[in-house]
């Protein structure tokens, strides 16, 4: 019993199946217990008043943002290395919940930073780092949109994910250099995690978790999608070449 | 490979090879940054170096959708992938022809476009050396992104949106260092980096660039 | 030096269109493929040259020794002729093109712009890359489209002084050339199922 005999459609749909529930059920009750403690049960920060409520869901989607990109490596480099077609389709069925996550990270950030730091913006390497990932989803979703036989799009996709998680690395640090270039000494950015104490602490990690479920629950509910499709795909080929 | 270079060069510089059309492009551009922020000689002159390396990059991502588009079409690049050539090395070539009729006689023309823009007399040199050390890798990361969407109707657009993310970090260096001569800090360290960012480049992706091709051309 | 087929399946866009194909060709020996359009000619010459993988089966003695032409000639409209040809003979690192040029009648040509040319004459350009290559096992796809008579002659001629200096040609067309040659007739060609794991959409039935 290997783990790899989950990468046949078939296998993987009946997994799926049986993790799916759990996987839902939990991470909603882990977002609204996450999100319940955080807004109701968790006091004002002595600095930042109320607003800091939105980290319950600006850190857990950016969390995921990142996350998620990484799982589409990962799943990108197995296609590449052993051709199997659920990890492929997993991949790109994560991309665009990465890409919701991304935007969401930035906005909460930017309603966040508009009380905090009186404007909406900056171009805080952390913010931008973000933006740059941001326009990865995009480029990584339009070519799988673009190409249209399918195990081609796969192979493409995943070169693009290799060649841009190396470039995505090389901007990150670039964007570090260049915004501390400029602003000397980031005055904008927060250390979140020096700043903040175990009461804000446990409904923060138990919304993280809950965002977490929420995704693994989505990529399964897509990957099952997505393999209906090219299901549908290949049996209509087949009747095709039969007629 | 010699020959493919030398072929490469022929067909730019003759009648629809599209020579100069960069260039002209980057003269543009740069004439019409004046109009759109004002001709006032202070703010042009801090925004010089910055423009001025966009100016390059655009111009250079304009003329990518030309790299391997006609030898498509044409069957060429059937017949490249079937020679003893390797493609990784086809690729290489090809990129570095397209560096020597896009991004060199960029470099050559920052200078005068420079003045335009009132870039200080101290920033010229780093310009000049910046983009000479920068504009490689944008050639061989474009060569890059014009192999992965290679055969894709109407693939120019989407090229734009995978290469100009990829182009962030030698945009960043590269403008970085032109930004410092200019008023006159140290650049050594954007400066390198910048180098490192091309020769990494130049090591890794022809590799990638000739499997994204080869994926795309069967 | 025997290029020799086994059992091998090829897809177009993830579907299978023809398995169980095998045959051996030996020096001086030529083999022409025929079907109807859409049975599969071009994906099989193409997966010959290696530039699509195949699906199952085992293709020898095509590593470094194709010469392929497919439908497209890989002619550059700005390069005159003898350039084309030039720059092709230096890519599989030879010089010498007038013996082509000669065959296909081209030398009057030598130093017009190839996007002058008819589309026959084109294709004669095209055909005569073949002949700087220097590689054993010709893969032509439907070589004789646009050729008028007398280029179809040459054409013959040239396959056949080929197959004499111990050449082999794999060839896809519908006309009579006149070189003695084997035929494989592909139609209804398919693999057993089981054979085909590598096809993109089997995974999914």
């Amino acid at each position: 019993m290997s783990l790899w005999e989950y990468a046949n459609p078939v296998k993987f749909l009946a997994l799926s199946a049986r993790v799916q529930p759990f996987a839902w059920a939990a991470a909603a009750i882990g977002i609204a217990v996450g999100l319940g403690w955080g807004f109701f049960a968790t006091p004002d920060d002595f600095r930042q008043g109320s607003t800091v409520k939105i980290i319950y869901i600006h850190v857990p989607s950016a969390w995921i943002a990142i996350n998620a990109w990484i799982m589409m490596l990962v799943a990108s480099l197995i296609w590449l290395v052993r051709r199997h077609h659920v990890s492929a389709l997993a991949a790109r069925a994560a991309a665009p919940v990465g890409l919701v996550m991304t935007v969401i990270g930035l906005l909460t950030g930017a309603i966040w930073g508009q009380p905090m730091w009186g404007t909406w913006w900056a171009w805080d390497p952390r913010l931008t780092s973000f933006l740059i990932l941001f326009l990865f989803y995009l480029g990584y979703i339009a070519l799988w949109e673009a190409v249209e036989d399918p195990d081609t799009a796969a192979d493409l996709t995943s070169v693009l994910c290799l060649v841009g998680s190396v470039f995505a690395l090389l901007s990150r640090y670039a964007v570090l250099f260049w915004s501390q270039g400029l602003h000397q000494g980031a005055t904008l950015s927060l250390d979140k995690e020096e700043n903040i104490s175990d009461v804000f602490w446990v409904p923060l990690v138990i919304s993280i978790s809950g965002f977490t479920l929420l995704f693994i629950a989505l990529v399964l509910y897509r990957t099952g999608t997505e393999i209906a499709l090219r299901r549908a795909r290949a049996l209509s080929a087949r009747r095709d070449a039969s007629a | 490979m010699i020959a493919l270079l030398i072929r490469d060069l022929r067909l730019a510089l003759r009648a629809g090879g599209g020579f100069g059309l960069g260039l002209a492009f980057f003269l543009i551009l740069t004439v019409l940054v004046p109009f759109s922020v004002g001709p006032q000689s202070a703010l042009l002159s801090s925004i010089a170096p910055g423009i001025l390396w966009l100016g390059s990059l655009l111009a250079c991502l304009l003329s990518l959708d030309r790299l391997l588009a006609l030898d498509f079409e044409d069957g060429t690049l059937d017949v490249l992938a079937t020679a003893p050539l390797p493609l990784e090395a086809a690729l290489a070539v090809k990129a570095l022809a397209h560096w020597i009729t896009t991004g060199l006689p960029l470099v050559l023309a920052a200078p005068f476009l420079g003045i335009l823009l009132n870039l200080p007399p101290q920033g010229f040199v780093w310009l000049v050396a910046s983009l000479l050390l920068g504009t490689p890798a944008l050639s061989i990361i474009g060569t890059f992104g014009a192999a992965l969407t290679e055969g894709i109707k109407r693939g120019g657009l989407l090229m734009s949106l995978l290469v100009l993310p990829l182009y962030v970090p030698t945009l960043i260096f590269g403008a970085e260092a032109a930004r410092r001569g200019a008023v006159g800090m140290a650049i050594e360290t954007p400066l390198l980096l910048l180098a490192g960012i091309s020769l990494g480049s130049i090591a890794l992706l022809p590799f990638a660039a000739a499997a994204a091709l080869r994926m795309t051309i069967r | 030096m025997v290029l020799r087929l086994t059992d091998v399946a090829v897809a177009r866009g993830g579907v299978p269109v023809l398995g169980a194909v095998t045959f051996e060709l030996e020096p001086g020996r030529a083999l022409v493929l025929r079907g109807p359009n859409g049975s599969g000619k071009t994906t099989l010459l193409r997966a010959i040259a290696g530039l699509q993988p195949v699906l199952s089966g085992r293709i020898e003695g095509a590593e470094d020794t194709v010469a392929y032409a497919g439908h497209a000639d890989g002619l550059k409209a700005m390069l005159s002729v003898a350039e084309n040809l030039q720059f092709w003979a230096a890519v599989y690192g030879r010089r010498e093109i007038d013996a082509a040029l000669e065959t296909y009648a081209l030398a009057p040509l030598a130093d017009r712009l190839a996007g002058t040319l008819s589309a026959g004459q084109k294709r004669r350009a095209g055909l005569a890359r073949l002949m700087v290559t220097d590689r054993p096992i010709w893969v032509l796809d439907e070589p004789t489209v646009s050729l008028d008579i007398a280029a179809v002659g040459m054409f013959a001629d040239a396959v056949r002084a080929h197959l004499d200096g111990g050449g082999m040609a794999l060839l896809a067309t519908h006309i009579d050339l006149g070189i003695e040659a084997q035929v494989l007739d592909i139609t209804g060609m398919r693999a057993a199922p089981d054979a085909l794991h590598g096809a993109s959409d089997e995974a999914f039935l």
